[in-house]
């Protein structure tokens, strides 16, 4: 059963010293013990863990422990603000801290949303398969960052710490005033008494409020009486942002610690034969070479001096199986399984395949989309130190508890000695969940022990050796009934499976060949009301390393069916935002955002020459999220994004200005890979090596941004990765409106267009 | 040992006269606020100024710093942010914040000998890569800074 998540909750405070402070803390009562807050640990002379996120010291100063890692999508100051909410405390007075990996920390939401098959929990219902996951959430402990989770899987659980954290300082401000409770009102951070005239702040009853055993069951406020949530608040991680003080991973610094670079298999999956440790070993501040399975590190007193080492290294590297496979060839291996007999099916209603044969005139279209690379700012990284009893990391990571497990197993240590510290993440976008670099940094840092070493890889290392979106080909095809709807639609998509291939590097032994979701999220979900559907997948193995990369399936899915949608519309002759409504009858929610973004983009209104808008609308992660692109194309193929109006309804919205900054983020992210994003395999290894030829969208040509927050009050959303699935339509539409040439490739370059 | 002038302090380091200043600056001098995005000056996350001049530090050897004056991201505000790190929070720049110490330092030199920058001037100079989008942001906060300096 999940901790927080249903119905029997029980909390149990207790009182303990810990280190001359004083701690409370409380869990979910399990097996009839205690499980104490997971924050005793950090608690500080005159602090108090009121329970697992909140401490309070006695001048009134709040710390909220967030188990979420922050990548830049204001996780710290949206969960800080749902403790906050329910505490009626001081934004001013509030700060927060990384929490440690613990048990009571699981994201049992992350867990919910990989349910290998589309069942109605992905619409808000209770369903035994959320149930399940919620079981194994709770059981496992696996505290990630991903999936548009994190305010989602707090809303209840920091909300209720927060609202916990309040009533244990109501109940001693009551016992040291001799009143009730009930009488006792909280505002700003000031408790008050106003039939005894009396007032104090938190940290006049902090102490108090830790000195006996209650239980407990918070009620939680009425979303009417949100003072906070809803609010325009500063991100408090930013101030260390703008003045370099700000920690990475990157920049971890530890007494005696030295420096690591590698070099790598050029081949992906490739492994080391032989290597001359002698040619390197008498260059400058060169300590050990060390070599492991995929390569050869060097460790040196200074990351420049291992770099320039390991790159005079000589090494020979055995390909492997990738070897046979280029990017050209793996299209063609996709395209083939277009005719694959072994599918799985996805979504089925009605007899698709029979509409379209009734069709005098069906439409068939194949789509494709390429590999892409994180490229993250912050290089990949991370810092081991191993002893003969323990190892301790430090990391900029998105699963902690992944992270704790593999240190642990490298290193060969017992559990109880392994400590995972999370820094600032350099940017994540999935690619800090995976395991690759503790596994590397553990099993160098093994051959120096009791020494820190920090690994670090070059850009080129990070672009050659991602766990890269995976390449996807998309064929669809569909007919018009005589009401100019969509009568049968018919999409089958081909791509490896990002589950499978993650699953295979954590338990490498287990053959993961089960249904993922992610495959098919953004196709056999949409909202479309067609009278008949068959949505499939045809999953393909091939020794390519692929994860999860913004929005994941939906970052193709998207571009696939919001362009094939605009295909139809057109055959249809009707107008793109028209052909969507008059799909979306019985789904007011999608209908709503469609209209209020046609209004703000004015989309009626005919631009000038040369000039063309494009829609695109699309649901991930329970956010919905409609987009228009307008554009200026010149004859030479020549595109100018001008603006993107953007409009989300994320059900409830916690802080306005981070859901904004948000949407631009996915936005400039999905319009750098339509416009340039692809990553190029040759003979097995990527040919890309840097950002030259992997090409970010810059200032100069990132279009004015528009953002409209639509909360509608639906379930609660994501909104770090739903920006980006819409953005690739949005703009291929509109190059189609202005030129009438259908985009059914990305990047936009392979049909000539330039970005 | 080379002698360098780091945000007016005086450093003596023992590297190689082709060490990058970047790592000089991080690994020896212990100043982490300027990042290491590319290697190759593709970025401009690793951006600092020489003698008020934005360089980008990955590609730039710590001997050629010699005898000239060193600015970091640490060293730009002082007591108080610069008018670049004021705005740089009133317009809720930063997301990952990674780059942010490069954009920083390559706008704050570009105010210094352009005071009111254009667009166009911005889009030329500005060529710093962040892979979380806050370009938008940066727009409006180089324009925020520009009426901070002139106001200062």
């Amino acid at each position: 059963m999940g901790k927080f998540s249903l119905s029997r909750r029980k909390f149990l405070v207790a009182g303990a010293l810990v280190g001359g402070g004083i701690a409370v803390g409380y869990g979910f009562l399990r097996k009839g013990e205690p499980d104490n807050g997971a924050l005793t640990a950090t608690t500080e002379e005159g602090e108090v863990a009121l329970n697992a996120y909140v401490k309070v010291n006695k001048d009134g100063l709040i710390t909220v422990a967030v188990p979420r890692s922050e990548m830049g999508q204001g996780v710290y100051t949206a969960l800080a603000m749902l403790v906050a909410e329910e505490m009626d405390a001081d934004f001013n007075d509030v700060i927060v801290e990384q929490a440690p990996v613990a048990d009571i920390y699981a994201n049992v939401t992350a867990l919910q949303d990989a349910l290998p098959f589309s069942d109605k929990h992905h619409e808000g219902e209770d369903t035994v398969g959320a149930w399940g996951m919620a079981k194994l959430a709770g059981f496992l402990g696996v505290q990630v960052t991903g999936g548009s989770t994190s305010v989602r899987d707090a809303w209840i659980p920091m909300r209720q710490a927060g609202a916990m954290a309040k009533a244990m300082l109501v109940h001693a401000a009551a016992r040291t005033w001799d009143v009730s409770p009930e009488e006792i009102t909280v505002n700003n951070g000031v408790i008050t008494h106003a039939g005894s005239g009396q007032s104090g702040g938190f940290g006049d009853f902090v102490e108090l409020a830790a000195s006996e055993a209650v239980t407990l069951d918070p009620v939680l406020k009425n979303s009417r009486d949100f003072s906070l949530i809803g609010t325009a608040q500063p991100r408090l991680d930013i101030p260390s942002k703008v003045d370099g003080t700000a920690v990475f991973g990157v920049d971890v610094e530890l007494e005696g610690m030295v420096h690591a670079a590698v070099k790598l298999s050029p081949v992906i999956g490739g492994t080391l034969t032989s290597h001359e440790a002698a040619a390197v070993k008498d260059m400058p501040g060169v300590l050990k070479v060390v070599p492991f399975e995929s390569g050869v590190a060097v460790i040196a007193d200074s990351f420049w001096r291992a770099k320039t080492a390991v790159e005079a290294l000589p090494a020979v590297f055995e390909p492997g199986p990738a070897q046979e496979y280029s990017s050209g060839g793996i299209m063609t291996l996709l395209e083939d399984n277009l005719e694959s007999d072994d599918a799985r099916i996805y979504a089925e209603d009605g007899d698709a395949f029979g509409a379209i044969r009734k069709s005098q005139a069906p439409v068939k279209a194949i789509y494709k989309a390429p590999f892409l690379a994180h490229a993250c700012m912050e290089p990949m990284n991370c810092t081991a130190k191993v002893t003969e009893t323990g190892v301790e990391i430090w990391m900029p990571n998105q699963a902690p508890t992944l992270i704790k497990w593999f240190a642990e197993k490298i290193a060969d240590v017992p559990a109880e000695n392994v400590k995972v510290h999370t820094t600032l993440l350099g940017g994540g976008f999935g690619r800090r969940a995976d395991i690759d670099l503790v596994v590397m940094a553990v099993t160098i840092a093994k051959e120096m022990k009791n020494r820190p070493v920090k690994l670090l890889w070059t850009r080129e290392n990070d672009i050659q050796h991602d766990m890269y979106r995976p390449a996807a080909v998309s064929q669809f095809e569909a007919a018009l009934g005589p009401d100019g709807k969509i009568s049968g639609w018919a999409n089958r998509i081909v791509s490896q499976s990002v589950s499978g291939s993650f699953t295979a590097r954590l338990l490498p032994w287990a053959t993961m060949d089960s249904p993922d979701n992610t495959t098919s999220e953004g196709a056999a979900d949409i909202p479309y009301e067609f009278t008949s559907r068959l949505v499939d997948h045809v999953p393909v193995k091939l020794p390519i390393e692929v994860g999860f990369w913004r929005s994941v399936g939906h970052s193709y899915n998207g571009f696939f069916t919001e362009s094939f949608m605009d295909e139809m519309a057109h055959t249809a002759k009707a107008d793109p935002v028209e052909f969507r409504l008059a799909h979306l009858a019985n789904h007011p929610d999608f209908a709503n955002v469609l209209k209020q973004l046609a209004k703000v983009s004015n989309w009626t209104v005919p631009l000038g020459a040369g000039r063309a808008r494009g829609v695109a609308l699309h649901e991930s992660f329970s956010s919905i999220v409609g987009q228009v692109v307008e554009i200026t194309v010149t004859n030479d193929k020549e595109i100018t994004v001008d603006r993107v109006y953007c409009l989300i309804d994320c059900g409830a919205v916690v802080n306005p200005d981070t859901v904004k900054a948000q949407m631009e983020s996915g936005i400039i992210f999905g319009l750098t890979a339509a416009l340039y994003g692809e990553i190029e395999i040759e003979d097995g290894a990527v040919i890309n090596s840097n950002f030259p030829d992997y090409e970010m969208v810059r200032l100069a040509n990132c279009p004015q941004i528009e953002v409209h927050l639509a909360p509608s009050g639906r379930m609660l959303g994501g909104v770090g990765e739903p920006g980006t699935p819409p953005i690739a339509p949005a703009l291929t539409n509109a190059i189609f409106a202005a030129t009438g040439e259908r985009i059914r490739e990305l990047p936009i370059t392979k049909s000539g267009f330039i970005g | 040992m080379l002698r360098l002038d780091i945000n007016s302090k005086i450093h003596e380091v023992d590297v190689e006269e082709d060490t990058p200043l970047l790592w000089v600056l991080r690994d020896t001098v212990g100043l982490k606020g300027t990042k290491f995005g590319c290697g190759i000056a593709a970025c401009g996350a690793c951006t600092v100024h020489v003698d008020g001049e934005a360089v980008r530090s990955c590609s730039y050897p710590v001997s050629d710093a010699v005898g000239t004056k060193v600015t970091t991201i640490e060293g730009i505000g002082g007591e108080n942010l610069n008018p670049v790190q004021q705005a740089w929070i009133l317009e809720q720049v930063p997301q990952c914040g990674y780059c942010q110490s490069g954009m920083i330092m390559a706008v704050s030199a570009l105010l210094a000998e352009n005071p009111d920058p254009s667009d166009e001037d911005i889009a030329d100079s500005i060529t710093n890569i962040c892979r979380c989008g806050t370009y938008p942001r940066i727009k409006r906060a180089i324009k925020r800074a520009a009426a901070l300096q002139e106001g200062n």
